[in-house]
């Protein structure tokens, strides 16, 4: 029996399938892949890529916390923030990277560093996940746009 | 009798205010649109995190798992989050709000601490408070008030981050100084014609109320989610967990309290203009009848004038 698994964020719906084979799910304590009949567990999210693999297609997102809550033929991951990685891109990550380094070598304080920081280690994640993706061999990854039409 | 060329000046100022209330009436419609659909698009986080969050409580008996939770035994200072508009010309919108919170803090005689956001709230708001503190007879507990913060002018159509300081001041002001309970003033949207101002306890959370709190805004209360909870892992403790769930959770509430209460600010306006528009509309065809009356009388009296000399000429030609 297959995993219904649904992604949310705080503004919107990201994706929702009832035929997810297993989801690999980025927690805090480690990564975690989840497959049916999974024992009922609450877990926190880290940032990082969330998998769900479905057949021959993997649907991948970055996440950047949050919580999820896996039933044994259920999973709803409830990210703070998260996007699909087809919606990444390179050239806008490397324009925050850069102005995050930048604003922290001009030596910024308190909160707003702290939000810089934090942003800073979005675009890495975002970045890393971007170009692993790309090297991924053999495997056909589906768009956005595919999954709408 | 006033002059054509002053009934014509009234004509035009009236038709000016027509174009302007007519535009106003326009951009809240689409409004209303834009804000009505970003409340749904938070339900199902929503939804979601409500299961989660009433799954943890549900197991817990007694001590609460997260100071948010925490129920006061003795509720000594309240804090008001009073939401209203930052411009007017939206019929009585601010002004019902206003007092439906002022009748609200008369009730319930406890000390309050108010956090505004919109300015018509602030500056209404303040007024009073400095009313009743030269009023000799109010009752001593209304004269125990304060505005904490105000945010004005937030974002037409805000997001998590814009609410991210004010529920950060609420939850500095539940946890750290001496509100005990937190409640939230807004104007619930029910349709264009009709909006309903409220006020509803926002903290602590009361995942079991949910019918009677904020949180029925949000979320459909499910009576089975109960019995649902298992034999839950958590990782790494609950306690975590809700941390995560419970302060987004609380900062979409409030998000989705200003959404409505935008959409309700826009659906009054447009009512309003609406009704602006219409008068203008009479109030110009009556000042045109009365131009073209006042034109009719100048033709008249020219024309007796000109008869008059033609009368004149003929008989001095007599």
């Amino acid at each position: 029996m297959p995993i219904e698994v649904e992604v949310v964020s705080r503004v919107r719906q990201l994706y929702h399938t009832e035929s997810a084979d297993i989801v690999i799910i980025p927690g805090s304590e480690g990564e975690l892949g989840v497959l049916p009949n999974h024992t009922p567990l609450l877990t926190t999210l880290a940032f990082g890529e969330l998998r769900i693999v479905e057949g021959e297609d993997v649907v991948s997102f970055v996440v950047y916390g949050g919580v999820v809550d896996v039933r044994p033929h259920k999973v709803v991951v409830l990210a703070d923030d998260a996007e699909s990685v087809y919606e990444l891109d390179m050239d806008q990550i490397q324009a925050a990277r850069d102005r995050a380094r930048q604003l922290m070598e001009e030596g910024v304080g308190g909160e707003q560093r702290a939000q810089i920081v934090q942003e800073l280690r979005r675009a890495e994640i975002a970045a890393k996940i971007r170009s692993r993706i790309g090297e991924r061999p053999g495997q056909r990854i589906r768009s956005l746009e595919e999954d709408n039409g | 009798m006033p002059t054509t060329r002053e009934i014509k000046r009234r004509i035009n100022s009236v038709k000016n205010i027509n174009q302007v209330t007519r535009a106003l009436e326009a951009v809240s419609a689409s409004s209303v649109r834009k804000a009505q659909n970003a409340v749904l698009a938070s339900r199902p986080y929503a939804q979601h995190a409500y299961d989660v969050l009433v799954n943890i409580a549900a197991q817990t008996t007694g001590i609460p798992l997260h100071p948010l939770l925490e129920v006061r035994e003795e509720v000594n200072t309240v804090g008001v989050l009073l939401i209203t508009g930052d411009r007017g010309l939206a019929g009585a919108y601010n002004s019902n709000i206003v007092r439906r919170a002022i009748r609200f803090v008369e009730q319930y005689e406890r000390p309050v601490h108010w956090v505004t956001v919109g300015r018509k709230g602030r500056d209404l708001i303040r007024r009073w408070i400095a009313q009743v503190k030269a009023d000799e007879h109010a009752p001593a507990v209304l004269k125990d008030q304060q505005i904490v913060a105000e945010f004005s002018y937030l974002p037409a159509d805000p997001d998590v981050a814009d609410v991210a300081q004010i529920v950060q001041i609420l939850f500095d002001e539940f946890l750290n100084v001496p509100v005990d309970e937190v409640f939230i003033a807004y104007t619930h949207f029910i349709n264009t014609m009709t909006q309903q101002p409220r006020v509803l306890p926002l903290l602590p959370l009361r995942p079991f109320e949910a019918r009677s709190g904020a949180i029925s805004e949000l979320v459909e209360p499910d009576p089975q989610v109960k019995q649902r909870n298992r034999d839950y892992i958590y990782e790494p403790d609950a306690y975590a967990i809700l941390n995560e769930v419970i302060p987004r959770f609380t900062e979409l509430q409030i998000l989705q309290a200003i959404r409505e209460s935008l959409s309700s600010e826009h659906s009054a306006r447009m009512v309003a203009m609406r009704n602006a528009s219409e008068s203008a509309e009479t109030l110009g065809e009556a000042l045109q009848i009365e131009f073209n009356k006042a034109r009719q009388l100048a033709i008249t009296s020219e024309i007796l004038d000109i008869i008059g000399g033609v009368e004149a000429l003929n008989q001095d030609g007599a």
